[in-house]
């Protein structure tokens, strides 16, 4: 029986009902008082030196308030990074300075290098057209494998090279995994590339900075997914402000997709202008903008080779991957292919030995950083394809080979250092097969076949890992930031509560879900619970929201506070009805005394924390709102199977998703709908990498997807209906919600279903085909079936 | 976008008078126009809105039986109003862009724009359609002259598109994956005296005819009439999108398409 409230009822979103009827508050709609408005000159070339900017007539232009260049920034850091990657031979990787406004050069299309403050955006942008840039044009490099040759040229040329780092993963199993292959009955090779993505959040950036004179305290609105990580890298690294005299507010932020966590050169300079001039100053990205300054995600080039005993046994893997970082370290954009990537490389399989080796490069190109899945979908791409290959070249049921190779025992130690904690691979894969109904795909191939298409079915497995840390293990391993959550649950005098937490809801539906977690432990209803985020104002210091990390540390924290919400309120219950603390029970929102007809409510007992007449005040103090942090001792895990249909057309290549099926392991679910939801939502954009979306530069570093004209994103008709399946459960064991994360699962799992299912396409209508690079769009696919 | 002065005659004389200052512009639907204005890759002094002319609007039958299609008439109505007379025309409109774009654009301003990969070259083409400018009538053979290219003089307005209407059409178009514009289109149209193809999207000069393939179906109105007929790469667009060769064989798949559907 579903429940209809509480911890796994499906409530529905209170939130859209203000995304659905115009009421939602988003950084753009926030408007200060004699704000200006700020256009930003960008480079139109991908590498130059800046010989001479020119600002005069700009400034004398009608409504300007103030042009500023690099030079404004001299005294002012540069934008950090906030994860430092050790490299093979324990050294330091190569940390680019990250200037706010370009310092000398310009390093990739869209660089900003001036910006213009007037009154009016148009008087801004057509100032910013006065500015006279002089550049000496450089060669740009693009290609990575290029980047790293002896003659390139420098993107950063006070670094030795265009390699931040050369990573090795585990460097100690290098030679092992090795002698691993030499011994191998079968070795299966694939490389493959996970192209560049671009995010497209439906809202794009948008950063007020405001300043006032009589505080001196500076408030930055922002699209982030964490604000108080904004504060602190503004504040600490690039401004020099501290924290009680900087706020910065994420309102209703609409879609992050990873692409929201980092700390941008707009927000820095919005917040810096604004102190400057003792103005507001607002700055609203066009889409044609985001294109080519809102960190890319993925472009990963990949060579990996499976190791097989005579049984079919995995024995090894290895991979060589080359990771492109763009033209700076965006903050988070050094640990993706290492401790996002690296860590996962063993999926849901007991391969004993693993060498994972990425090259970061750098390039002329717009940062790449996290994007939904960061790094696991990398991993899961190249790990599940290989397997499909290696299953074709043994001549064995890719299924059965996954299942022969799965690990059963929990606790499970990887080779690549994380510990799954529990998971039953088996249970998710049985579950697909039935809601997949992959018993009936014969009879749907046949018809297929009737109809002149090409069906074919791809099946692949995927784990992730959600929740990343513990904060002093991440430490250890370069990430300059802690990875707890945090939550202070006040519950106000009549009984209704707020809950103020370090996750920021930007269509997650947290202020649906977090409610149903606290109305469930306290037996009250949840209308009585709001989600206070997005404000560092309101909220402790927190780490936001990425990673799928929400409500299992986010969640976890806000179970602790409540926690000593109920300890306390006990105490003050027991005290009410004169009874032994120990004795007090709670139940749907009533304190009662065990085995006795005594009962206080909720409501009476959150009043008497307030007007504390009959109170024991020489014991306890007054007041009921308490604060706790969460830092998880592991990840968690994730796991699940997935099945793709799809059928193309052997006239034009085309390629149509006919089913997907989702069988997911979540641990447990506080809202079944959300779930789904968000399961759809991560396919769509799976699905839309598989088959769709892909950022293509030139050789001179022109961003030739920079608009939609080019850069296909995936629609409602390029999608199928979904079957989508959570039951199967194996709960989470060291969070107290036994919880594990679903935001990325559907666009980690479901690349290599949609590729596995056009290759099995293919092959089955007798081409000889074991690879096509996404995104499998027609003219691709058509050409692989010419043997091009 | 850039500033700009703005008329909206209610005439055509009126228009053509407005047109005749220095970079006026004329705005029709507006559907490709304000796009450009808006990232200001265009700067014109003066656009001349063409939205208030009735003259310009609607659908009627001339006496030779031909659909007159007012240049300024959208997209949705040439969907909703020749569907009876002319099916393939009507799909064709009902096919460009989304409802938004359908309610805005309209057949005079794609056509002088003429974009290699718009679908209504293609409709106008293979129906031997007349244009009809303020000065005169041009035929849709002598009207296309590459990409963005048209017989159009400076200051020309087209008023009234005139489509003959054959015994059997089909347009048939495979998206462009990103804009959903069309990589390849074609239109198939046949007549007593013959059957006409005409190609969008796979050119680099534009929309044109495909003189085997109307041979062959002229012949014989039938997919098989068309085996053995290949369009060779050169001279096809080659892009993200598809290469030269894809396109040209994507020519020869969508016309027996066009072909079954219009038998």
């Amino acid at each position: 029986m579903p429940k209809d409230s509480g911890i796994g009822a499906s409530s529905k979103r209170r939130e859209d009902i203000r995304f659905l009827t115009g009421a939602g508050n988003y950084t753009d709609d926030i408007n200060v008082y004699g704000q200006a408005y700020v256009h930003f000159l960008r480079s139109d070339v991908a590498h130059g030196r800046i010989v001479s900017i020119d600002t005069d007539a700009a400034a004398a232009m009608p409504g300007v308030v103030r042009v500023f260049t690099g030079a404004d920034f001299a005294s002012v850091g540069g934008l950090p990074c906030g994860w430092q990657v050790t490299d093979r031979f324990g050294q330091p990787m190569q940390e680019p300075a990250h200037p706010v406004l370009a310092q000398g050069k310009v390093r990739h299309v869209g660089d900003p290098i001036a910006a213009v403050v007037a009154e009016s955006p148009e008087q801004a942008r057509d100032a910013a057209e006065a500015i006279s840039v002089e550049i000496e044009e450089l060669p740009a490099v693009v290609d990575m494998k290029a980047a790293l040759s002896a003659d390139a040229p420098k993107v950063h040329d006070d670094l030795t090279s265009n390699l931040c780092y050369d990573w090795g993963f585990v460097e100690e199993n290098k030679d092992a995994v090795a002698a691993a292959f030499e011994k191998a009955a079968h070795v299966t090779t694939l490389e493959l590339v996970n192209q560049r993505l671009v995010a497209n959040p439906m809202e794009p950036r948008v950063a007020v900075g405001d300043y006032s004179r009589a505080t001196d305290e500076s408030t930055l609105y922002t699209t982030s997914q964490n604000p108080h990580v904004i504060r602190l890298l503004m504040g600490a690294f690039v401004l020099g402000i501290p924290e009680h005299k900087l706020r910065v507010v994420a309102p209703d932020v609409g879609g992050g997709f990873g692409t929201k966590i980092f700390h941008y050169a707009e927000e820095a300079f919005c917040t810096f202008a604004a102190r400057q001039l003792a103005r507001a100053v607002k700055w609203t990205s066009s889409r044609s903008e985001a294109f080519m300054s809102d960190a890319h995600g993925r472009d990963h080039v990949t060579k990996i080779e499976l190791a097989l005993d005579a049984d079919n046994n995995f024995t090894a893997l290895r991979t060589e991957t080359y990771a492109n970082m763009g033209a700076y370290l965006s903050t988070f954009a050094p640990s993706v292919p290492t401790w996002l990537h690296g860590t996962l490389m063993a999926g849901t399989y007991k391969t004993p030995l693993i060498y994972v080796n990425v090259k970061a490069v750098f390039t002329n190109t717009v940062p790449v950083d996290a994007y939904r899945g960061a790094g696991r979908p990398e991993a899961t791409y190249q790990l599940e394809r290989v397997i499909d290959k290696a299953a074709r070249e043994l001549g064995v049921d890719p299924i059965a080979l996954r299942r022969q190779n799965f690990i059963t025992q929990f606790p499970y130690a990887t080779p690549v250092a994380v510990e799954y904690d529990t998971g039953d691979y088996h249970a998710t894969m049985d579950k697909l097969e039935e809601i997949a109904d992959l018993a009936g795909f014969e009879a749907r191939l046949a018809e297929s076949k009737a109809r002149g298409k090409l069906r074919g079915l791809g099946v692949n497995c995927y784990i992730e890992a959600c929740g990343i840390a513990p904060s002093n293990l991440v430490g250890q391993l370069g990430a300059r930031a802690g990875l707890y959550e945090s939550a202070t649950v006040r519950v106000n005098a009549t009984g209704s509560i707020s809950v103020m937490t370090g996750s920021h809801s930007h269509g997650q539906g947290h202020e649906t879900a977090f409610p149903q977690v606290v109305a469930d432990m306290l037996g009250i209803d949840e209308s009585m619970i709001d989600i206070v985020h997005g404000d560092t104002a309101r909220t402790p210091m927190g780490m936001g929201t990425y990673g799928s990390r929400s409500l299992a540390v986010g969640g976890s924290a806000m179970v602790k506070a409540t926690n000593k919400i109920i300890a306390k309120a006990k105490k003050i219950a027991a005290h009410l009805l004169e009874a032994s603390e120990a004795d007090i029970e709670l139940k749907d929102g009533q304190f009662s005394v065990a085995g006795t007809d005594k009962s206080v409510a909720w409501g009476d007992v959150t009043l008497a924390a307030y007007v504390p007449h009959n109170y024991p005040l020489e014991d306890m103090e007054p007041g009921l709102e308490e604060t706790a942090f969460y830092d998880p001792s592991n990840f968690t895990y994730p796991s699940g199977a997935y099945a793709c249909e799809v059928e193309v057309d052997p006239d034009t290549g085309r390629v149509t998703v006919e089913r997907f099926a989702a069988a997911d392991d979540f641990g447990n679910i506080v809202n079944p709908m959300i779930v789904s939801g968000q399961v759809h939502g991560g396919l769509a954009q799976g699905i839309g990498q598989a088959l769709l979306e892909g950022a293509v530069y030139d050789e001179n570093g022109q961003l030739l997807t920079g608009s939609y004209m080019d850069y296909a994103m995936p629609r409602a008709s390029d999608l199928p209906f979904y079957t989508v399946d959570h039951s199967c459960s194996t709960p989470c064991t060291h969070n107290p919600l036994g919880v594990k994360g679903c935001g990325e699962a559907g666009a980690i799992g479901s690349p290599p279903a949609v590729v596995n299912a056009v290759v099995d396409a293919l092959r089955r209508q007798g081409h000889d085909i074991t690879h096509i690079d996404m995104p499998l769009s027609p003219s691709r696919v058509w050409a692989a079936m010419q043997g091009e | 976008m850039y500033a700009f002065d703005f008329e909206k005659p209610s005439s055509i004389a009126e228009a053509v008078a407005a047109l005749k200052d220095e970079d006026a512009q004329a705005l029709s639907g507006g559907q490709t126009l304000l796009p450009t204005l808006k990232q200001r890759l265009a700067s014109p002094s003066k656009l001349v809105s063409l939205g208030g002319i009735a003259e310009m609007q609607g659908i009627c039958h001339n006496d030779a039986g031909q659909i007159c299609i007012g240049a300024a008439t959208p997209h949705a109505r040439v969907a909703a109003e020749v569907a009876a007379n002319y099916p393939a025309l009507a799909a064709l409109a009902g096919g460009i862009g989304d409802p938004a774009v359908r309610n805005r654009g309209t057949i005079g301003g794609s056509l002088a724009n003429n974009d290699p990969s718009a679908c209504y070259p293609s409709a106008a083409l293979a129906s031997g359609a007349v244009i009809v400018t303020n000065a005169r009538q041009i035929a849709a053979d002598d009207y296309f002259q590459g990409m963005f290219a048209t017989a159009l003089e400076e200051g020309e307005i087209i008023t009234e598109v005139r489509f003959p209407v054959p015994q059997s059409a089909a347009y048939v178009k495979f998206e462009q994956p990103a804009s959903r514009f069309a990589l390849v289109g074609v239109f198939v149209a046949r007549f007593a005296d013959g059957v006409r193809v005409a190609v969008t999207g796979a050119s680099e000069n534009g929309v044109f005819r495909w003189a085997e393939a109307e041979a062959a179906l002229s012949a014989n109105f039938a997919a098989d009439a068309l085996d053995g007929l290949a369009l060779p790469a050169d001279g096809m667009i080659a892009d993200l999108h598809g290469s030269a060769a894809y396109r040209a064989h994507l020519v020869g798949v969508l016309t027996k398409r066009a072909v079954t559907n219009a038998a």
